[in-house]
Formats: structure tokens, C-alpha cells, sequence
């Protein structure tokens, strides 16, 4: 899933101050799993949001709504009625979903009120961690399952640093050295010779180094 | 000018602080008439968005009673209470209101005189602070 | 002209290099009195590459202020700050302004130096950057592209021989020696028990290990090695050595005790040479050397 984090309230209003009316869209997938841009978090900003504007003696429409998914155009249209009556759009959806909203509604400005921060998962409750880069050319067959890129703070990929002690590693001490939990791993599957052998140096290519990334597949077009 | 009356919102736990509430009816300790109770099953069920509500509908400050730690029937419903309190007191930093003005209680069913206490104790923090913000606009 | 360092790791001498910081700014003046003092005393002067990720004048800059004293420089190279394009191209400037040795590391987090917000690299890692050195010497970059003129350069690398992780610490050990790593210079060490049980292991290879010396110049420095840098570890026993020592003649007893480490390395044979470090205070440096 897509991890996100909303933004300091005081960030978000002063992108919306100048408006009379503005709709807090929220978005029914990742980021209600991670609980930061869902139905009961565009309450929450739409809440603090009101408060803050009037404090400073505006007293915007502000009004809430939440969709299954900003991303998708299918579920993005179902805003369209209301988002022709608003003056902008907040949208609590990651980084996608703000560029649908604004893509599908060219005349409305949108903002966002959420920083996208990974991929990842929750590892337990009120912990959300980030475990792919999506580098699009995925080695986890050699490194155990364990990504080096995602996992590692410095992405290396023949071992660890100097930096590693007791596991965790020298950026944070509460932080997992990467190349510890590789190595564990694969060594409790009897797969270390895997790791034996020099990893050549990247292809960053397939990352975002060839600009924006595309598929086109013309099996599953309509 | 008449010494500002604060209008407080409690939440309150229905197994603990609304006992304690009645307690303190029974005894005949009055409870102070500015606070607004609402009774929940369990401080657990107190969602932050509550908590901002009683601000945005005009509260100069509100508190969530719940049960003593380690009594909650539900297991830790008063501990992520006090969590949401948490994050709530931030966000109220962060909009300008002021998370002073909210605060969580615990206490068990026969501490009637406690209830008012506290009751007595919050308002006299909020009259300290004045008015909300809110309201004054 | 001092002599070629790869020539004395393999005339069997027992091997001393120190260390110089280069200044965060232009005034040089203090660098180059260090240099002055220490290029013909040691049988190569490392510089370090914007050290703890601190934004400093470049490393091979202050190389090539040591080859024009006479002195041997090593140069420091870390993946943090530069990509596989810019590595390649500094390696060739080095070899072009005569500087042959090259110690790869991976470099410290960006986040621990003084500019936090910085976008790091590592697009190599360390043994990747060992292996690029050798196939630059082969006359080809590692796009596979032709160079008109090789490289050619003594190669080096880092260890860690009081790891609290060894396994992990030793596959990559491996993994720089099979790059082609010819040199290797320690973490520093301060268990002499830890060091002799890493080169245990380490002898088996046909490379030549620097223990790394790192002077203590007080007990509250030996209690945030420990803390705080990770794969050091001060004994207790030099704690206390450093605390037992009267307020002002502390440096004195750090000096005695790397002093006394360094005759050990030799007289036991535990390791072919030292590299000392005395960061800030390599006005010391000498002294130790009067030891040998």
C-alpha cells in the first residue's frame, strides 16, 4: 500500500485560505488502511481546518466528501457535480490521486493535504513502514526477500556498512540494519552463497532515471 | 462585567465518571452546571473528531473521564483515550484553540466527590484561559 | 620524492600512514603544516572525502597539495556524495595529478553531517567502487566504453575488526578483496584480543591490513566511541587507564597507550603496519612514530 501523513494544518490552510468554498475529498484505499486520508481523517481536517480559517476571521464553506479511490477515473468522475460547485479541492489521497483530481478537473485548482511518504505496510498497529522503492528491476529472489534499496538507508547492495551495530543501523538506533536482516535471512534458508558473489552496479533505468514511467500493454486495452 | 462562565463538554465513561457523576448527585454535592456531560459506553469509543467537535460548536474546553488504569471492562479503552487525547491536544495546538483546553481524567464509579472536583478544577483552567478563540470571533 | 606506496606494501617493511583533514574553507595554512610535518615521516597520508559527511576543501584537492610537498597520498573516495560518472572521472584526475593510492569506503548517512537535507548517492557501493577502479586500470570505464589512457592505482579498502555483526561484516570483506583491494585499513581497534582474531581470519588472504590507530585524547572521547561509533569498542581497562590519568597529561597517556599498541602490532607481528589517526591533533603523530 501507498503510506501517507497529513500535512501540518497550518500548511494545508494557507493553500486554501483564499477560497470561499472548498470540498476535503478523502480516498477509500491506501490511505484509509493507513489512516490518513480516509472518510474519518477528511472529518478530522475538514474539523481542524474550519476552526483555524476562523480563527483568522474567515469563515469558508467547507464541505467533506470520500471516494473509493482518487485514482481511478471511474470513481474520480463521481466528483464531478459536486467539484463544479467548490471553489477548490483538498484532496487527502496520496500524491496520485491529487494529479487525477487535477487532471480530470482542469479548471479547479487542487491541493493536497497529505505528504506521500512510501510503499510499505503497516508492521503493526499505529507503525507503518516502508519496505519497496519500486526500482522496477526486483532482486528480492537474491536478497531473501529483504530489499536492500528499500531497506538499507545508503541502498547498498554487497553487504553492509561500517555504520551497522548490534542490528540496527547508525542513522537511527530504533531503525533495522537492512543488511542484517539479508543476511539473517538468507542464512537461516542456507542461501548465503547467493550473497557470495559481487553485485554489479545498478540499472537505474528501469527507476525513475528514464523520466516517468509507462506501461503500455495493448493485450488488455478496450 | 459577570466572571466568565466556561462551557465545558465531558465525556464520560458510562462504567466509571457517569457512576461517579451519580455518586455525586446521591451525596448531594451538586455538579457544576456549565459542564455538559455525554455519556459513552467506554472512553475507547472517543474518536479525536468528537473532541474537535465540542470546539468547533462553541466548548472553551472539554475532558474525557474514564476508568483508572487497568479498570477499563474493555480491556485498554481508557489508554487509547488517552492517546486520542494526545493527538488531539496537537491538533488544537496547531489550529490556534489550544490543547490546554483539553485534558483526560481517570477515576473509578464511587469517587463522586473526585467528579466534582475535577469538574470544579477544569473549569477554573478554562476561566484562567478565557473565552475560546472560537467564540470570540 | 617519496616512494611509490604499493612499493612498500610489498618490500615486507612494517607500514605507517596517518591522516589529514582538510579544512572547511580556503585557509589551507594548517593542513599544509600537517602535511609538512607528517610526508616524510609516514609511507602514505590519507585525506578524507567530506568526513562524517561534514562539506569540506575535496580530498583529492589536499592529495595533490601532498604530492607537491613529496609526500605519498592516499585519497579517500566515498559513494555518498557522487555517481558512478563523477567516481570515474576523479579517479582519472587523480591518476592524471599523480596520485596512485585510492581507499574506497562506503561513506558515512548524509544525515549525520551538516547537510542534513542533502540528496545522497551510493549509486556504487564500496566493493563496486574497488572493482571500477580495477576495470579503469583495465582501460575500460564500467559502461563497457573504451579509455584513451588507463588508470593505474594501489587499491585499498576498510574493515572493521571489533564488529559486534562479523559474519555480515566479513562477507564484505570478502567481497572487497575479491574486487581487488590490495590494502586494508581498519576501523580503529583498541581490543588487541578483537584485532588478533579478525587477522586470524583476514591472513588467509594475499592482502596487506593497517590496524587503525585512533589516539584517545581523553575518557569522555573513549565513552562516545563507544557510544556512538559504531564497530569501536574502548575496553574498560584503557577507560580507566585514560581516567587515572592527572587532567592535562591525558593526551600524554592516549599517546603512551597507542604508543604501546602500535609496538605490540609490531613486535607480535599481528598485523603488517598501522594507520594512525589523531584527528585535529596531528601534531602528536610524530611522537607516536618516534616509537618505531
Amino acid at each position: 500500500m501507498i503510506i501517507a501523513e497529513q500535512k501540518p494544518i497550518q500548511e494545508i490552510k494557507s493553500m486554501i485560505a483564499g477560497y470561499q468554498k472548498v470540498l476535503v475529498v478523502g480516498c477509500g484505499t491506501c490511505v484509509t488502511v493507513c489512516m490518513a486520508g480516509g472518510e474519518k481523517e477528511v472529518g478530522i481536517i475538514a474539523s481542524t481546518l474550519r476552526m483555524a480559517l476562523k480563527l483568522d476571521g474567515k469563515e469558508p464553506e467547507v464541505i467533506e466528501d470520500c471516494i473509493r479511490r482518487q485514482c481511478e477515473w471511474e470513481f474520480v468522475d463521481e466528483l464531478k457535480e459536486k467539484i463544479e460547485g467548490v471553489d477548490a479541492v483538498l484532496s487527502t489521497a496520496c500524491g496520485v490521486g491529487v494529479q487525477a483530481l487535477a487532471e480530470r478537473f482542469g479548471d479547479k485548482p487542487v491541493y493536497p493535504a497529505l505528504n506521500t511518504t512510501s510503499m510499505g505496510m503497516p508492521k503493526e498497529h499505529g507503525f507503518w513502514i516502508e519496505t519497496c522503492r519500486g526500482c522496477g528491476d526486483c532482486g528480492l529472489g537474491k536478497f531473501g526477500g529483504v530489499c536492500p534499496i528499500a531497506r538499507c538507508s545508503k541502498g547498498l547492495l554487497n553487504g553492509p556498512c561500517g555504520g551497522s551495530q548490534d542490528g540496527k543501523c547508525e542513522v537511527d538506533k530504533e531503525m533495522d540494519c537492512g543488511w542484517q536482516l539479508i543476511y539473517e535471512r538468507l542464512n537461516s534458508l542456507g542461501q548465503l552463497d547467493q550473497i557470495e558473489d559481487i553485485v554489479q552496479p545498478k540499472d537505474w533505468s528501469t527507476d525513475r532515471d528514464k523520466g516517468q514511467r509507462r506501461i503500455i500493454r495493448e493485450d488488455v486495452k478496450v | 462585567m459577570a466572571e466568565f462562565e466556561p462551557k465545558l463538554i465531558a465525556f464520560c465513561c458510562s462504567n466509571c465518571a457517569t457512576s461517579a457523576a451519580n455518586v455525586c448527585e446521591a451525596i448531594g454535592l451538586s455538579t457544576p452546571g456549565n459542564v455538559d456531560v455525554v455519556r459513552i459506553p467506554c472512553t475507547g469509543r472517543v474518536d479525536i473528531l468528537h473532541l474537535l467537535k465540542a470546539f468547533e460548536i462553541g466548548a472553551d474546553g472539554a475532558y474525557v473521564a474514564g476508568c483508572s488504569d487497568g479498570n477499563c471492562q474493555f480491556r485498554d479503552g481508557n489508554i487509547k483515550a488517552k492517546r486520542r487525547v494526545a493527538r488531539a491536544k496537537k491538533l488544537l495546538d496547531e489550529v490556534g484553540v489550544g490543547g490546554d483546553r483539553l485534558e483526560m481524567y481517570n477515576m473509578s464509579a464511587s469517587m463522586g466527590p473526585e467528579f466534582a472536583k475535577m469538574a470544579r478544577k477544569m473549569t477554573e483552567r478554562i476561566r484562567e484561559l478565557g473565552p475560546s478563540p472560537l467564540r470570540k470571533k | 620524492m617519496a616512494r611509490p606506496f604499493k612499493e612498500i606494501l610489498s618490500s615486507g617493511e612494517f607500514v605507517v600512514t596517518s591522516e589529514i583533514g582538510p579544512p572547511k574553507g580556503t585557509n589551507i595554512e594548517k593542513m599544509v603544516h600537517h602535511i609538512e610535518l607528517l610526508s616524510d615521516k609516514v609511507h602514505g597520508l590519507n585525506v578524507t572525502d567530506n568526513q562524517s559527511s561534514v562539506m569540506r576543501l575535496s580530498s583529492l584537492a589536499a592529495c595533490h597539495i601532498i604530492k607537491d610537498n613529496g609526500g605519498e597520498p592516499i585519497l579517500q573516495m566515498t559513494c555518498r556524495d557522487r555517481n558512478r560518472m563523477a567516481l570515474q572521472s576523479d579517479l582519472i584526475s587523480a591518476h592524471v595529478l599523480g596520485i596512485h593510492n585510492v581507499l574506497c569506503l562506503t561513506g558515512d548517512h548524509i544525515s549525520l553531517g551538516d547537510h542534513k537535507g542533502g540528496k545522497q548517492v551510493f549509486d556504487l557501493d564500496s566493493v563496486q567502487l574497488v572493482a571500477t577502479v580495477k576495470a579503469l586500470e583495465q582501460g575500460k570505464d564500467i559502461g563497457g566504453n573504451e579509455l584513451d589512457g588507463a588508470v593505474e592505482f594501489c587499491v585499498g579498502a576498510t574493515a572493521t575488526p571489533e564488529a559486534d555483526r562479523m559474519d555480515s561484516q566479513l562477507l564484505k570483506f570478502r567481497k572487497k578483496v575479491k574486487a581487488g583491494a590490495k590494502f586494508f585499513q581498519t576501523q580503529a581497534v583498541y581490543d588487541m584480543d578483537m584485532l588478533k582474531k579478525f587477522m586470524e581470519y583476514a591472513r588467509q588472504f594475499e592482502v596487506k591490513i593497517l590496524a587503525g590507530i585512533l589516539v584517545l585524547i581523553s575518557p569522555g572521547m573513549a565513552k562516545y566511541l563507544n557510544a556512538n561509533v559504531a564497530g569501536v569498542t574502548v575496553p574498560q581497562e584503557l577507560i580507566n587507564e585514560m581516567a587515572g590519568a592527572e587532567k592535562g597529561k591525558r593526551l600524554q597517556k592516549g599517546i603512551e597507550i597507542a604508543t604501546r599498541q602500535i609496538k605490540q602490532i609490531k613486535e607480535e607481528n599481528i598485523c603488517p603496519g598501522v594507520h594512525i589517526m589523531a584527528i585535529g591533533k596531528e601534531e602528536i603523530v610524530p611522537e607516536i612514530l618516534a616509537c618505531l
